[in-house]
């Protein structure tokens, strides 16, 4: 069914083997990384040329999914804030420590426009760092968290 | 010279100390410590990052941050020596966790966190490390050959000591298989702006300081430097002040005479004394005339120094701003500086003048009530002040409630005329695409919003007026209730009383005005800390402390390992370029090659990080900075005009040039005749509301504006690359007059047009690949005839439809 085979190479890259016999280190990119992630994958070679495209990722055997996710946890890094446990001040530039689904940290708010409301609710805040970080449900957050989001929203 | 070990310095620096020139304060010792080396530094920072680049430092441990201090010397063998550290944030499945990397003289050493055991890489031929990033999260990978050893992860905070960090190892590296023994090479300063970084700091001072620090109150007193100079109108205000607020406290004092005196003896049957109530009543009318001439002057005064003040606070913004380098612009958007200098300053203005005078006004009337209640009677006046810290505090509290509200008004309020601003420029896409509806329901969504926001505060705010007006009377009540014990009880007069209650009365009114003091303050520190952001900013391109005045130049201009990096990433590298007077030289590369980069660099729009660009021999920076510039001719490829007559805009670079030299250089740019055509000839008015010119037209007007001021070096930047080929000719035209005896660097997209040229310098990845004229370089076959072949096949080819392969670094790079 598929017309290209994939691997990972020695130096931890992935390897795409197309049917006419090319081959290319690629790297898979999500085309809506917040909207549908898991629709719309395409395997880029190194030149910035898209090699492969995949519809939905499901449709995929199981080893090359496992490849295609495996490298994708690699390059995706989007922590889910659950809770916002202090803010530095409330005029910008703001350093709030929080808690994610990957461990604590800080993170900058140099602005209040580098909170983004996604349709749906979700915020999209970016750090000063040049991080992103999600806030998937703004409504569910604890009241101690919701009452410090909210001297910026 | 001025530091004993000057000659050491000149060593280490490795540099003649002539070419340096800021001769008088050349060298400084910056520290010298344990095992440190003296570390060296020209003054001007900017100007010598060779200088610092081998600055020798102190040795890597003390620098460790506090978690791994204590560790690592555990973990490294007796002899073995530090080198260089990086500390990463995440581990291997990208979760939030602190870990160190270690280069020693020996080995790689990660420690994924602090009890690890640390896995070791010994240096071994073969060995690769390598850096990139990706979505915010940076990875140094180690490779043996082709095969990957290990990946660590970092957040991007760090992605500059990661950088460092590579160079560190590679170098050991080098220098371990070489068998030489371990030399300290890392420079410890910062690599964006090149400071040293202050011992056990691995944060550059000059960088990193201001991004995190919120608004402070104090940065309000840093304005006194603005309002030092009018301090006499100020002590003058302010003993105005004081007159004013004691002449509109005598009224409640003589409503006692006015009570006891006369009506209280008159309701007990004793007749009216009118001569003691004329002179009351001309005390009353006299201190409300006293109260309305000083408030008058005072006002005056005062609104007078502040907007002085903030006129002067403008101005020096604006003349810094100007003199600032191109550098800064880039990282600024237009309307912020415009607002900062604008309205931000406006409102420190009405801070100053209306806010804090209120205030302070406030402020002396309450401690002179205070002072006078005293003096009458301590118990009542004791309790006539008790509620008031009770009723102060509350208002703050409501108010404190409101503020946040308001600034959430404000922020949706910025979401909805973000709607406007987005819809109304792109108003013929959404007609052509028949969306009005849509947009209308963006719109009345933001507006919602707006609704539900301003709801929600509404119901707080309506609630602020009625409780302040009964907190205000139950202060009274409480002032009524003792005052009547007191008088039944023989302890004060009715006339004691009444005057009481007129003095409290009074400033119960102003307490809510006080409350607000907070908040203004706070929105006008805001607002003087962002006007400071500017004024504090230093040019990246200094003036040269001992300026070298060359006369007349001839325009040989050449470049030495010239390099430039902006932020971190290098846009040139290892530049040697030399051009003679009166050359053509043609710039060719695709765009991201760094082609403008130069540009800029010679125009010292941004000055090198590495080596050196002279004009006749002399480094461009020990030239003040406008006197070279006026040596340089630019004409870009999107020409501004500037709102005015076209005289006034071909004459910018020469104001005082006579008529004639303004209409030859027109005829000599070709723009002559198009000019007469308008309606108004050489004083028709271009420009944001002049005519409209179309590209090629208000491109001749630029070239005539270079060829005035008759530079020695020309530079002509994409000049034909907006127009079509029609008007492209009649430009070239004008470009050959403009060229000709001049050193002319041309950058060209089309490379037919760079015929002229002498020799043509093909660029890629900021480095120059190739140098010769048009047919050795065909004939040679390399970069260029890819590129020439490429356009022949088609005319109107863009560099960026290239095939794939050669456009690869060009997309990644832009």
């Amino acid at each position: 069914m598929n017309n290209y085979t994939l691997t990972r190479n020695p130096a931890g890259r992935l390897v795409c083997t197309l049917a006419c016999g090319t081959s290319d280190t690629v790297v898979p990119v999500r085309a809506f990384p917040i909207a549908a992630p898991d629709e719309g994958v395409s395997l880029t070679g190194s030149d910035g040329h898209e090699l492969v495209w995949i519809e939905r990722l499901a449709s995929l055997p199981e080893d090359q999914r496992t490849l295609i996710e495996q490298e994708l946890a690699q390059r995706e890094f989007t922590p889910d804030i659950r809770c916002i446990k202090s803010v530095s001040s409330y005029a910008t530039p703001s350093v709030w420590q929080v808690a994610t689904d990957r461990g604590d940290t800080e993170l900058l708010l140099k602005a209040e426009d580098h909170i983004r409301r996604l349709p749906g609710g979700a915020l999209l805040i970016s750090d000063g760092h040049g991080l992103t970080f999600l806030l998937r449900d703004p409504a569910h957050l604890d009241a101690h968290s919701r009452k410090l989001l909210d001297r910026f929203l | 010279m001025s530091h004993p070990g000057s000659d050491r310095c000149q060593e280490i620096a490795g540099k003649p100390v002539g070419d340096c020139a800021h001769q008088s304060n050349l060298f400084r010792l910056i520290s010298v410590s344990g095992n440190t080396v003296c570390a060296v530094q020209c003054s001007n920072i900017a100007a010598h990052p060779i200088l610092i680049s081998r600055i020798v430092t102190t040795p890597a441990t003390t620098s460790l941050p506090d978690l791994w201090r204590n560790v690592v010397p555990s973990r490294l063998a007796r002899d073995e020596t530090l080198l260089a550290w990086l500390e990463t944030d995440l581990d291997a499945r990208l979760h939030f966790s602190r870990g160190l990397l270690l280069i020693t003289d020996r080995r790689l050493l990660n420690l994924a966190s602090p009890d690890a055991a640390g896995d070791t890489y010994d240096y071994r031929a073969g060995l690769v490390i390598g850096k990139n990033d990706h979505g915010g999260i940076g990875r140094v990978e180690l490779f043996d050959g082709s095969a990957r050893l290990a990946c660590w992860h970092y957040t991007l905070a760090h992605d500059i000591q990661a950088s460092r960090f590579v160079k560190q190892f590679e170098q050991r590296l080098t220098e371990f298989l070489a068998g030489a023994p371990a030399t300290r090479i890392a420079p410890d300063c910062c690599p964006d702006c090149l400071t040293p970084y202050p011992d056990d700091r691995q944060e550059c001072p000059h960088c990193n300081t201001t991004i995190n620090a919120p608004p402070s109150t104090w940065t309000l007193l840093r304005l006194w430097r603005f309002a030092q100079p009018y301090r006499w109108q100020l002590l003058s205000g302010f003993l105005l002040m004081l007159g004013s607020t004691a002449a509109t406290l005598v009224p409640p004092y003589l409503t006692i005479p006015l009570m006891d005196k006369v009506l209280v003896p008159y309701q007990n049957g004793k007749p009216i004394d009118f001569g003691l109530v004329a002179w009351l009543l001309a005390g009353l009318l006299g201190s409300a005339l006293l109260a309305w001439v000083l408030g008058w002057a005072k006002t005056y005064i005062l609104a007078l120094v502040s907007e002085r003040i903030g006129a002067d606070l403008r101005t020096i913004t604006y003349e810094h701003l100007l003199r600032l380098s191109l550098e800064y612009f880039g990282g600024k958007r237009t309307g912020d500086l415009m607002s900062r200098i604008g309205s931000e300053s406006d409102r420190i203005c009405v801070f100053l003048s209306l806010h804090l005078l209120d205030f302070a006004t406030d402020v002396l009337m309450i401690l002179m009530t205070t002072v006078i209640l005293f003096s009458i009677n301590p118990w009542l006046a004791l309790a006539t002040l008790l509620p008031l810290p009770i009723i102060a505090w509350m208002i703050h509290n409501v108010r404190d409630r409101l503020r946040t509200g308001f600034e959430k008004i404000d922020r949706v309020w910025s979401e909805v005329s973000n709607v406007l601003a987005d819809t109304i420029p792109g108003i013929r896409v959404v007609k052509a695409f028949a969306q009005e509806q849509r947009e209308a329901e963006r719109f009345r969504v933001a507006n919602r919003h707006n609704l539900q926001v301003n709801d929600r505060i509404n119901k707080i705010w309506s609630l602020f007026t009625p409780t302040v007006s009964l907190l205000t009377e139950i202060g009274l009540l409480v002032v009524w209730a003792f005052g009547i014990w007191l008088v039944s009880h023989n302890d004060i007069t009715v006339g004691v009383l009444l005057a009481f209650l007129a003095y409290i009365s009074r400033f119960y009114a102003r307490l809510d005005s006080m409350s607000r003091i907070v908040s203004v303050t706070q929105k006008s520190a805001a607002a003087a800390k962002r006007i400071f952001d500017i004024l504090d900013h230093v040019s990246s391109v200094p003036e040269p402390a001992n300026p070298v005045h060359l006369d007349k130049i001839s325009g040989r201009l050449e470049m030495r390992d010239a390099g430039f990096r902006y932020g971190n990433r290098a846009v040139i590298k290892g530049l040697n370029l030399t051009i003679e007077p009166g050359e053509m030289i043609g710039l060719v590369g695709h765009s991201g090659s760094g082609k403008s980069t130069l540009v800029n660099l010679l125009c010292r729009f941004y000055d090198v990080s590495e080596g050196a660009i002279s004009v006749d021999g002399v480094n461009i920076r020990s030239l003040p900075v406008a006197e070279y510039r006026r040596n340089i001719g630019l004409v870009l490829q999107e020409p501004f005009l500037f709102f005015g007559s076209i005289a006034e805009n071909i004459a910018y670079g020469k104001p005082d040039a006579t008529r004639a030299e303004i209409i030859a250089a027109a005829r000599a740019a070709h723009a002559h005749e198009f000019i007469l055509r308008l309606p108004q000839g050489y004083d028709s008015l271009v420009g944001e509301r002049g005519q409209g010119l179309s590209g090629g037209e208000r491109q001749r007007i630029s070239i005539a504006r270079a060829l005035l001021i008759d530079p020695r070096i020309l530079i002509l930047d994409e000049a034909t690359a907006s127009v079509d080929t029609e008007t492209e000719k009649e430009i070239q035209k004008a470009l050959d007059n403009l060229v000709q005896g001049r050193t002319t660097i041309a950058i060209a997209h089309r490379l037919s047009t760079l015929h002229k040229a002498s020799r043509l310098v093909v660029m890629d990845k900021g480095e120059v690949v190739e140098i010769g004229s048009h047919d050795e370089l065909m004939e040679s076959g390399g970069a260029y005839y890819r590129l020439y072949q490429a356009q022949a096949r088609n005319v109107d080819t863009d560099l960026n439809d290239l095939p794939p392969a050669a456009t690869v670094d060009a997309k990644v790079t832009t």
